[in-house]
C-alpha cells in the first residue's frame, strides 16, 4: 500500500460522496437553505438573550453541528453499511489495501465534504446577513476537526453493530434529528425550556454547539475544557468500541 | 520443478456445526488453470477463501506463493489477484476510475488501459458500474483482479448468471490470462467449464474431496462407454444380432424407433455404420454420447450435478 493508493482513495470516496444527490444536498446545501429561512423569520438585530449578538451570528457556529451530524451519523453509517452489503468491503479486503488506510482515507472524505458544508455557510452568513465573526480560523477549524471525528467514530459505531444499511439509516436518522432540535444545533439552547435544556445536556452535540460558538465568539480553549474533554472522550471510546466490532462483512 | 503455487493439507474449516470444508489436501503447479467443482454448499467458496486470506482455517497447513495467507496477506495480496463470488462495486464508481483506484493498492501495477483493452472495455472507461450488463461486469471484475500484475489469480463462480455465449467468451479470456504465465484457481458449479476449462479438476461434495485429476483421467477412471443411438425403420433381428457382434459391444437396447448400442471402444462408430450399410438400412438422428464429468459426478456422489 503506498500513498499513492491512500490520496486516490480518499479522491475516489469524496467523489462518490458527491455522486450521491441526497448526501451532497444535506452537507452542502441543507444547512444555508435553513439559514436563510430563519433569517427571513428573525433577522440579526442585536439580541440581549445572545449577550448583544444577533440570532444569525449564534446561528451560523450552531448549524456546523448540524452539517457534522448529518455526515457522522447519517452519511458515514449509511455509506459504509451499503458497501459492507454489497461486497465492496470484502472486495477491497483481497487487495493490499490495508484497512487502517481504508479507515483514514473514509474520514479524510467526509471530513472535507463537511467542511465545504461549514465554508457554503460561513460564505452565505457572511453574505447575507454579515454574521460576525471574533474567534480564530484555526481554532474554529481544529474544534469542527474534533468535533467530525468524534461524530464520524459515533458513525461507525452504528456501522459496526448495523446489519444492514436500511437499519444503520434508520438507526442514523433516529439519533441524529431529534438531537438536532434537541441540543441548541438548530434552535438556539437559549430558546429551549429547562426540560429540554437538561435534556440537551447529555447529548453530545450539544457539545459540538456549544465548543462551536464559543471558539466562533473567541472564547478561550481554557474556557471550554468541558467541551473539549465530551468530545476527546466520545472519539476515543467510539473509535475502540469499533475498532473491536467493526466487521468488513 | 519448482514448489507448488498452492499447497494445502489437511485444511479444515467448520461453521458451527456444520464441517464447511473437511481435512481436504491439494496442490496446485504453476501455470495451471486448476478447477474446483461441486454443487453449492460443497465448500468451494470456503476453501477459496481460506487461500485469499478472508477466512482463518481451524485447521490444516495453507501456503499460497509459499507464503501463509493468514500471516503474510499483505504480501501476499501484492501478488495475487481476486474476482469474488457475490461482490460488487459502487453504483456510480466508473471503469476507469475502478481500475486507476485498485491499480494505486499495487506497488507494481499494470497500465490500466491495456488491461480494459484486452478485455474489451477500452469505451467502457467513462461508465458507471450500475450501467454495464452483467457481462461487462464480469469482465471488469477480471480487470481488476489483473491490475496488480499478480501470479495467482482467484475466480469464484466466474461466469455464474451468464447466458452461454458470454460464458464461452469468459473461458477464452481465462486461457489468456493463463497464457501470459499466470496460474488460474477457479471454483464453478458448471461440470462442463470445468470440463472445458481446466488442466486438474477437483470435484468435491460435503467438505470432501470426491476426485483430483484431469477431466480426461477422470471420465476414463469412470469405466463408463460409449453409448450411440439412432433412429431406424424395419430393424431385423439378424441386424441386431450383427451389431451384438461387434467387437466393444455391450449390448444392444431396442424401443419402438430407436436402437441404442451400448459398448467400452471408443471405435464402435465406423463397425456400426457398416453393419446398417450392409443391411441397406436407413437410418436417422445417430447420436455418440461419450461420458463426461457430470457423469463422474454422479457415479462419485450418487447424485445430479444442477447448474
Amino acid at each position: 500500500m503506498t500513498i499513492r493508493g491512500l490520496s486516490t482513495f480518499t479522491w475516489t470516496q469524496g467523489k462518490l460522496y458527491l455522486r450521491e444527490p441526497l448526501a451532497t444536498f444535506f452537507t452542502i446545501f441543507f444547512a444555508p437553505l435553513l439559514l436563510v429561512l430563519f433569517g427571513l423569520m428573525y433577522g440579526n438585530e442585536p439580541n440581549e438573550m445572545f449577550g448583544g449578538l444577533g440570532s444569525m451570528d449564534v446561528t451560523v457556529p450552531a448549524y456546523l453541528g448540524i452539517i457534522i451530524v448529518t455526515v457522522g451519523l447519517i452519511g458515514l453509517p449509511i455509506q459504509t453499511s451499503s458497501n459492507r452489503e454489497l461486497g465492496i468491503l470484502r472486495r477491497y479486503r483481497v487487495t493490499p489495501l490495508r484497512p487502517l488506510t481504508y479507515i483514514v482515507a473514509d474520514v479524510t472524505s467526509y471530513w472535507v465534504m463537511a467542511l465545504a458544508g461549514v465554508v457554503a455557510l460561513v460564505v452565505v452568513g457572511k453574505l447575507a446577513y454579515n454574521v460576525r465573526f471574533e474567534g480564530n480560523i484555526l481554532s474554529v477549524l481544529a474544534g469542527f476537526t474534533l468535533s467530525t471525528l468524534a461524530f464520524l467514530a459515533i458513525g461507525f459505531v452504528i456501522a459496526s453493530f448495523a446489519p444492514s444499511a436500511r437499519v444503520a439509516q434508520t438507526v442514523g436518522m433516529v439519533v441524529a434529528y431529534p438531537m438536532m432540535f434537541l441540543s441548541g444545533a438548530t434552535i438556539p439552547y437559549e430558546l429551549l425550556p429547562p426540560t429540554v435544556q437538561r435534556i440537551a445536556d447529555f447529548l453530545p452535540l450539544t457539545y459540538v454547539v456549544r465548543l462551536m460558538r464559543g471558539l466562533w465568539v473567541g472564547e478561550p480553549w481554557s474556557d471550554l475544557w468541558l467541551e473539549v474533554a465530551v468530545l476527546t472522550g466520545i472519539l476515543v471510546l467510539c473509535g475502540a468500541i469499533s475498532a473491536r466490532f467493526f466487521r468488513w462483512e | 520443478m519448482t514448489e507448488p503455487v498452492i499447497a494445502v493439507e489437511a485444511l479444515e474449516k467448520s461453521y458451527g456445526s456444520v464441517r464447511a470444508v473437511d481435512a481436504i489436501s491439494f496442490e496446485v503447479a504453476e501455470g495451471e488453470i486448476f478447477g474446483v467443482v461441486g454443487p453449492n454448499g460443497a465448500g468451494k467458496t470456503t476453501t477459496i477463501e481460506c487461500l485469499e486470506g478472508l477466512r482463518a482455517p481451524d485447521g490444516g497447513r495453507v501456503h499460497v506463493l509459499g507464503l501463509d495467507p493468514r500471516r503474510d496477506g499483505d504480501v501476499l495480496r501484492q501478488r495475487i489477484g481476486a474476482q469474488l463470488q457475490e461482490s460488487a462495486l459502487p453504483a456510480r464508481l466508473r471503469v476507469g476510475e475502478a481500475m486507476r483506484l485498485f491499480a494505486s493498492f499495487y506497488t507494481r501495477p499494470l497500465e490500466p488501459g491495456a488491461i480494459l483493452e484486452g478485455l474489451g472495455l477500452a469505451d467502457r472507461k467513462n461508465v458507471a458500474y450500475a450501467n454495464l450488463s452483467g457481462g461487462q461486469k464480469q469482465r471488469l471484475s477480471i480487470a481488476l483482479a489483473l491490475v496488480g500484475d499478480p501470479q495467482l489469480v482467484f475466480f469464484d463462480e466466474l461466469t455464474s448468471g451468464l447466458d452461454p455465449q458470454a460464458r464461452h467468451a469468459t473461458w477464452d479470456l481465462v486461457r489468456d490470462v493463463r497464457a501470459k504465465g499466470k496460474t488460474v484457481f477457479l471454483t464453478t458449479h458448471y461440470m462442463e467449464e470445468a470440463e472445458q476449462l481446466c488442466d486438474r479438476v477437483m470435484i468435491i461434495d460435503a467438505g470432501r474431496i470426491v476426485a483430483l485429476d484431469t477431466p480426461a483421467a477422470l471420465v476414463r477412471a469412470l469405466g463408463a462407454g460409449q453409448r450411440i443411438a439412432f433412429g431406424a425403420d424395419g430393424m431385423a433381428d439378424d441386424v441386431i444380432r450383427a451389431l451384438r457382434a461387434i467387437p466393444g459391444v455391450e449390448r444392444v437396447e431396442l424401443s419402438a424407433e430407436r436402437v441404442v448400442v451400448y459398448g467400452q471402444s471408443d471405435r464402435l462408430l465406423a463397425p456400426i455404420l457398416d453393419v446398417l450399410q450392409q443391411a441397406h438400412l436407413s437410418f436417422h438422428d445417430l447420436q455418440t454420447q461419450q461420458p463426461n464429468l457430470e457423469d463422474v459426478f454422479l457415479a462419485l456422489t450418487g447424485r445430479e450435478m444442477r447448474d
